[in-house]
Formats: C-alpha cells, structure tokens, sequence
C-alpha cells in the first residue's frame, strides 16, 4: 500500500518536472526570439546610419570628375539631410527610399564618366555602398523572418499559453505601408 | 528558418547518442572477446596446477566473472579511446590547422569586399558573431569553415576562388559556409568522427589481436567443454570488429552529404538567390587544378571535394560531398528561396524528404531576388594586391598612373617605371635627424620568455608617411619590407626580421 502510494506520488513529482522544464524551455525560447528580433532591427538602423556617413564623401569623390553634374549632387546631399533629420518609422522609410532613388541615379550618371569609373576611390565607395544597401535589405529579411516565426509562436497551441500567461506581443513586419510610399521616387535630371 | 535549425540540433545529439552506444557495444564485444580468452586460459592453468590443492570448485562461476571483466576491460578502453580523441577536439586548435594549410588571416583592409560579403551573410543568418578569414594562396577555387567556439571559428578561401567568381557566386559560397556555421556542422561532424575514430581504432585493436593473438585461444577452448558458445562469441566479435567500422561509416558519410545538402538550402535561404550558389559550384568543379594541400583529413570540410574536384566524383556511400551536378539541379529546379523551396526541389529531383515535412509546416515561400548587377568580375586587381602583400611585396605608385610591385630582396634602391622611363626610389626608412626628439626613445617592450630584439645602434630610423589613407611600404635597414594600412596610426612599427624600432611620421 505505501509503496503504491510511493510510486503515484513518484510520478506526479515527474510530471510536474517534465512540465515544469517544459515551460522553461518554451519561455526561454521565446526570450530568446524576441532579443533576436531586437538585435536585427537595431542592425537595420546601424545600416543606415552607415549610409548617411558614406555619401558625403562618394559626393566628394565625383565632384572632382563630373563637374557637370551638379543638379544629380545636389539632389542626392538634400536626400541625404532629409534622412537624416526624419523622425517618424514612416517619414523615415520615404526618407530613406527617395536615398535609394537619388544614389541610383548618380551611379547612373557616373557609368559615362570613365576617368570616375576607374578611380580607385570610388570604386571602393561604390563597393560599400553596394554592400550598405545589401545590408540593409539582409537585416530586414532577417527581422522580417523572425518576425513570423516570433508571432506563429505567439499562435500556435501549446505555446500560446505561455505567451499569454508572460505577456508577449506581436511584432510588425518592417515594410512600407502607405501606398504612395510604394511608388518610385522621381529624380529629375 | 528557425525549426529547421531546432530540428537539425535534435537529429544530431540523437546520432551523437547511437554512435556512442555503438563504440560501447563494440568495446563490450571486443572485450569479451579478447579479454575472455585470456582469463580462460588463466582459470584454466589455475585448475590446471590446483593438482595437490583445494580444486577450485567455482571454475564456472569464476569465468562468467572473468567474461564480464574481460567485457567490461573492453568498455574501458573504448572509453579511454574516446577521452583521448575528445580532448584533441577541446584543445580548439584552428590556428595551427589554419598554419598547416598556410593559410593567412586577413584584415578589413586587405580585402573589403570579401569582409563585406561575410558581413551581409552574417546579417542574413542571424548567426551573431563574425567569423574569422583566412586566405590560401592556391589556384584551386574552394572554400571552407572550421571552428568549435564562435570566437575561433573561421572561414577560409583560396585566391583561386576570388578570382574566378563574381559577387552574387561569392555570396553563395560564403553563404554555404555561413550556414555550415549556423547549423554547427562543425562540431557535429567533429564529435562524429571522434566516434567514427574511436569505432575504428577499436576495430583495429581487436583485428591485430585476431591475428596475432588467435592461437592461444583455439588452444584453450578445444580444451574446454563448451566450444559452441565460445565459437560464438568469437564469430560475433569478428563480425563487429569488421562491419562495425563500415557502418559507422556509412553513418558518418550519409550525415556528410546531408548536412552538405542542407548547407546549399541555408545558403539559398539567406542569400535569396540560389543562381549565385549554383553557377560557383559549376565553375569550382569546372576548374581542373586540385588543391594541393588537402588529404583525406581535411577533405570532408571543403565546399567541394578537393581530392575529386579535378577528375570527377563517384557517387558512393563513401563520399562524404553528393555529386556536385546532383547539387547544382536542385538549386536550379528551385522556384522560390526558402527551406520549403529546397526542399520542394530535393522531392522534384531525387524523392523522399531531406528536411521533413514536420519541420516546415511554417516555413514560408521566399521570392528570389534580382541578380547584382555587377559586370565582369572587378575584384582580380583586389586578390592580386591581397597575395602581393602576403608575399611582401612593396607598392610603388608612378606619376604616369601604373603601380609597381617591388619584391622583397630587390637589392637596388631605385626602379624604372615600366610605362614612362620614371626613376623611383624605393622609400627606406632612413635614420633620424639628430635633433628630433621623436627618434630614440622607442626601446622595444620586452617580453618575458622572448629575447628582446636588438635596437638600432647609431640613431633610431624614421619614415615618413607621404599618404596616410592608403597603404604605404618602405624598406628596413635590413632589407625587410614592411607595409603600413591606411588604419596604422601608431608613433613606431617594429621590423619582424630585424627588430628595429621605426618612428612613423
């Protein structure tokens, strides 16, 4: 009898263990998610900072060969301050893709400049810049990856009641909502 | 993204556990075996002379407790075995392999472009730490990831591959080797060749024993009553100690070619272009130079099978890469960039499952991205000037626009520019003006262990920097080229040859 008793009470204790890790394990899980989903969308500010400090210099660069194109330059350095001084997620984003719009056209202009095009300053410039922008669009993907996973977690069955009982919330996709951002930047010559 | 990587973890300590069981059970059997027949025949001779003494009545007793010692003894050892192999792989020492393979760890500044493209991989897995890079100076294009702990973990790659493909290839190969990180490919298939090794070293053990120790044995047991069981026992261990180790191999090769497998979908997956990966593969195996310094080793952790690059691959059970056409039309058959893509595309090719429906039941499709728009590939000059510098080459730049290479050992102190007729002094670092105060005071630290390197006598030497956002080299008194980055910005540099201490101006 007092063994039978022994055995129950054995493995009850085990359950609640087993649960009890159980629910460690998924909260951490969570945690863990989260300060990833954290990290990348500071990565994703970090790349842009980047950018803002590499173009005066690139402008600086082409100054000297395409002293004809100063209209491009200027546009691309207003750009640039606009950047810089937006405040809000979505002032920012036009902001930064109007950024996008006025580079593409200054490496535009610089393909009928070959004296430009082979001048190691630049070239290494256009090669970071390059790779900024790969940066920034690789952190996004990331954070916007994570983002699902983070929130299918928050929805799925046995999770979810862990989410609910520590308060996790939704995360948003970093993406340009508004429809009018949606539309290319016009860049006048 | 994320269960794949989950999944992958469980499946690898589950196969961690079934090879250690495995190496038990084979140290348990070989024991018996070997172990079993000494001890009989000891029992035996015990019994043998127990002529004019109490006979010991527990013979029988006495030698199930010698078998089970004997298993045990064999367990033992398999254990030491394997403590051994584990404590080379704690010991962390990717700097003498990387030394090995001479290859040369590289700075941001030599080549900004391949820092850039790991930088853009380690963004896109999340992975959390930058690797290490190496280069080997070698005309076979591969590449490859080692390292245990985030801080010692590396990438390397040969010249060969920088020079032959362009950045959306590069990123895929990087791309691959990030994954093999993010995935742990390392450590895993690290621990299962100390498993497979230890199964081996076993094997051989008891094979060596068979052949050398088996007289003694059929002696004893001819004796004995029951030869039936023993007669067992032995085939039983011959056959462990012989298909033991195959089929740990199998097991260890299956796992590498799948983990190759699932690197090319990482790959797929971070870089969203698939295309990228695919068209480096066919131009790493379409390069008919095998890397000079690989061995049978090494050549698991490559991207491509160095020892069967140059003349093709048989696709056996032994190969620890799948055949790299197999790999190419999977990434080419893929319509979108993600896990569920790949393995989409592995069910279109081959069948069956790699990654597991289970895992992917989240996973999104991922569209691929347009390629770069690169043009031909620019970054020859960058390798050419990353090996010079690993040679200790000297650039000299000429008024006219060309840049010479001036070789260590080049014993003039001038040079003729090949276009134009210039004369240029090769920049040495000449001694001091005796009235600055900047010359001498440099008195190299000193290192406890390490004999201090002997100063300059007369006057200390100084160099002056004529352009500080480049690299500059000069000339040491004692012939030593040395370079400086455009990031050095130290007062002194000490020569590596001759241990003179050089103000930088």
């Amino acid at each position: 009898m007092i063994f039978g008793i022994g055995l129950i009470a054995l493995v009850l204790v085990g359950l609640v263990v087993i649960l009890f890790a159980w629910i460690a394990g998924t909260y951490n899980g969570l945690i863990r998610l989260r300060n990833q989903l954290e990290n990348a969308w500071a990565q994703i500010d970090v790349q842009l900072k980047r950018r803002h400090d590499l173009i005066p210099n690139l402008v600086e660069t082409v100054k000297g060969y395409a002293k004809h194109e100063s209209g491009t330059l200027e546009k691309v350095i207003q750009a640039r301050n606009m950047a810089v001084s937006a405040k809000s997620v979505g002032e920012r984003a036009e902001a930064e893709n109007v950024l996008t719009g006025a580079l593409k056209s200054l490496f535009a202009v610089a393909e009928a400049y070959p004296d430009l095009k082979a001048n190691q300053n630049f070239l290494a410039l256009q090669e970071e810049l390059t790779s900024t922008e790969n940066k920034i669009s690789f952190s996004r993907q990331f954070y916007n990856d994570t983002v699902m996973t983070f929130n299918t977690r928050l929805e799925v069955f046995p999770t979810n009641f862990i989410a609910g009982m520590f308060h996790f919330t939704r995360h948003d996709f970093f993406e340009v909502k508004a429809p009018e951002e949606r539309e290319a930047p016009k860049v006048q010559f | 993204m994320w269960e794949v990587i989950a999944s992958n973890r469980r499946r690898s300590i589950l196969l961690i556990i079934v090879m250690a069981v495995m190496l038990v059970i084979i140290g348990y059997v070989a024991g018996e075996v070997m172990f079993w027949g000494i001890a009989h025949h000891r029992v035996l001779s015990r019994h043998h002379y127990s002529y004019g003494y109490q006979s010991y009545g527990q013979t029988d007793s006495g030698s199930a407790a010698d078998v089970d010692a004997g298993g045990m003894i064999g367990v033992g050892l398999a254990l030491v075995i394997m403590s051994v192999m584990l404590f080379v792989y704690f010991t962390d020492a990717e700097d003498v392999l990387m030394h090995g393979m001479s290859a040369r760890e590289l700075k941001r500044d030599d080549s900004p472009q391949l820092f850039n493209i790991v930088d853009e991989m380690v963004l896109a897995s999340g992975l959390g730490f930058t690797p290490k890079i190496y280069l080997i100076d070698d005309p076979a294009p591969n590449a490859f990831a080692v390292g245990r702990k985030p801080e010692t973990s590396a990438i390397c790659v040969t010249t060969g591959l920088l020079y032959r493909l362009n950045r959306d290839e590069l990123q895929g190969v990087i791309g691959h080797e990030t994954g093999h990180l993010k995935n742990r490919d390392v450590q895993f298939m690290t621990l299962a060749g100390v498993m497979l090794g230890s199964i081996i070293i076993l094997s051989v053990i008891v094979r060596q024993y068979f052949w050398y120790g088996g007289r003694v044995r059929t002696r004893s047991s001819s004796r004995d009553g029951d030869g039936g069981a023993q007669a067992i026992i032995l085939v039983v261990g011959l056959l462990f100690a012989i298909l033991g180790p195959i089929m740990a191999q199998i097991l260890y090769f299956a796992c590498s070619r799948k983990r190759e497998f699932l690197a090319d979908a990482s790959s797929a997956q971070f870089t969203r272009y698939p295309e990228g990966l695919a068209s480096a593969l066919e131009k790493i195996s379409a390069a008919h130079e095998s890397l000079s310094f690989a061995s049978d080793a090494t050549a698991p952790m490559f991207i491509v099978n160095p020892l069967t690059a140059a003349t093709g691959e048989a696709d056996s059970i032994f190969s620890s890469h799948p055949p790299t056409a197999d790999r190419i039309r999977i990434l080419r058959a893929m319509t979108g960039a993600s896990f569920a893509d790949y393995e989409a595309a592995w069910r279109r090719a081959k069948g069956g499952s790699l990654i597991g429906s289970q895992t992917l039941q989240s996973a999104q499709q991922q569209t691929i991205r347009a390629p770069s728009n690169e043009g031909p590939i620019q970054s020859r000059r960058e390798t050419h000037d990353v090996v010079r510098r690993y040679h200790g080459y000297m650039r000299l730049h000429c008024n006219c626009g060309l840049d010479i290479s001036v070789p260590e050992g080049y014993e003039q102190d001038t040079i003729r520019c090949f276009r134009c007729g210039n004369v240029l002094t090769i920049p040495a670092a000449a001694p001091a003006p005796p009235t600055s105060s900047t010359a001498a005071s440099a008195i190299p630290p000193v290192i406890p262990g390490i004999a201090p390197p002997v100063v300059a006598p007369a006057g200390a030497l100084q160099f002056h920097r004529t352009n500080a956002n480049s690299w500059e080299s000069f000339r040491c008194a004692c012939g030593r080229t040395i370079q400086l980055s455009p990031a050095f910005a130290a007062p002194h540099i000490t020569c590596t040859a001759c241990g003179r201490s050089i103000a930088i101006t």
